[in-house]
């Protein structure tokens, strides 16, 4: 296994995407494995590399890694991106929760057919505006600090930040009502690692195409219809 | 506050059960506060208790903590239930994750409409059956110890057993082939906290019935 994590998820964003993000704003260079084939699936399937027969998988430090939280919070912990006490991890648990509750709108959107991606979108904007980003609007205005938790840079960033590109990607004038959210989104994407991760030629994944759900659906035998929540 | 947790949840399993389960393991005495009608939910939504106007939501220290992770998390690292350092909270958190997505499945059971029901059932016993309990029968059969992780309780037990109880309730044959879950069950059952939580009169909630589902629908939906 090399030293450098790798990761095995389709070429797209999906649930790997978080961990993307994660890797890069904490300076940690990774490879991919792209899944493109059934082929391949049932390859790794077989190999005994996927404990619950589940994408995404990370081999790190001597493990394969499978489930995004455990991913995610294992990243976060040993790159100091987790608070620095009980406390200050609750919290940023909190708001995770938040901005993956809000994601997890969009992971399901390609999937969608014309008709109820609308209504999806409609949906996901209504989330964003009404439950979600008036929260961390909020949090920053009540403590007026650059970072969401404890005056440092860590995980639930990363992540808010993420959600609201994605949502922005839905609605570009989503943050309008949102002045602390955009100077955080500004901020935070100045952050050399994060702004690397930003430029083109990044392995950062552009919006799921056609073609991305062609291939989940091809490899996971994923033939159903997806509905909307 | 007072000095114990206080749990606000509908009288019923739901995503605080697991929540009940790991304060329970701990040996911490919680107090509940039940949300009867809509009009609870929205009195504490409005008083500013629900940070993205969900329950659960748990007060503990002084905070009042929403997001099931977040509060299963910050309970098992308080009372020493995950894992001795990084990697052995990788394992109990890949375990605990799994364990979610199962209790996912055998929690929305409950609430589906009946004519959803039939095809969810079978979904959720060939996963029960195919995809996590083989996975945790040969983690116990290959760590060859009490417990899954390392060499102490530690959350992924407690919400194992959760699990292995519920899918009880639906199939108990189930698990006529995996000794190693049965022998585990027994032995976590027994331990002091999980015996007395697990006895009547405790806080543990028995499954739905049509009674509760009703008044769930009605204060959520």
């Amino acid at each position: 296994m090399s030293a450098k994590p790798k990761l095995y998820y389709f070429d797209g964003r999906g649930k790997m995407e978080s961990i993307r993000w994660l890797l890069a704003a904490a300076g940690v260079e990774f490879e991919e494995e792209f899944l493109e084939t059934r082929d391949q699936y049932e390859k790794l399937l077989q190999s005994g590399s996927l404990l619950f027969q589940q994408v995404p998988m990370v081999e790190i430090d001597g493990m394969r890694m499978v489930q995004t939280r455990a991913i995610l919070s294992y990243i976060a912990a040993k790159y100091n991106l987790y608070g620095k006490d009980l406390k200050e991890r609750a919290l940023i648990d909190m708001y995770v929760g938040g901005t993956d509750d809000l994601m997890g709108f969009i992971l399901m959107f390609p999937f969608l057919s014309a008709e109820d991606k609308e209504k999806q979108r409609a949906f996901i904007v209504q989330k964003a505006t009404s439950r979600y980003f008036p929260v961390y609007e909020k949090v920053l205005k009540d403590h007026g600090q650059d970072f969401l938790v404890g005056n440092n840079f860590s995980w639930a960033d990363v992540h808010l930040l993420e959600a609201i590109l994605m949502v922005e990607e839905k609605k570009s004038d989503v943050l309008s009502g949102f002045p602390q959210l955009q100077a955080f989104k500004a901020r935070i994407s100045s952050i050399p690692a994060i702004k690397k991760f930003l430029e083109s030629g990044s392995q950062r994944k552009p919006v799921p195409d056609d073609k991305y759900v062609e291939t989940v659906r091809r490899v996971l035998r994923m033939y159903y219809d997806v509905k909307v929540n | 506050m007072s000095g114990k947790p206080k749990l606000h949840y509908f009288n019923g399993r739901g995503r605080m059960e697991p929540i009940r389960w790991l304060l329970a393991a701990a040996g911490v005495e919680f107090d509940e506060c039940f949300i009867e009608k809509k009009e609870d939910l929205t009195k504490l939504q409005n008083d500013g208790s629900l940070l993205f106007q969900q329950v659960p939501m748990v007060e503990i220290d002084g905070m009042k903590l929403v997001q099931t992770r977040a509060i299963m998390n910050y309970i098992a690292a308080k009372y020493n239930l995950c894992g001795k350092d990084l990697k052995e909270r990788a394992l109990i958190d890949m375990y605990v994750e799994g364990l979610f997505d199962l209790n996912e499945l055998l929690m929305t059971y409950e609430i589906l409409p009946a004519d959803k029901k039939v095809q969810h059932f079978a979904n959720m016993m060939d996963k029960a059956e195919n995809r996590y309990f083989p996975v945790f029968e040969k983690v116990l059969k290959d760590h060859a110890k009490d417990f899954l992780v390392g060499n102490q309780l530690s959350r992924a037990d407690v919400q194992l057993l959760e699990v292995i109880l519920m899918a009880d309730e639906y199939k108990p044959d189930m698990f006529s082939k995996f000794p190693f879950l049965q022998s585990f069950k027994a032995r976590i059952s027994a331990m002091p906290n999980i015996k007395k939580f697990l006895q009547p009169g405790s806080q543990r909630k028995p499954p739905s019935d049509d009674e509760v589902v009703d008044k769930v629908m009605k204060i959520f939906y």
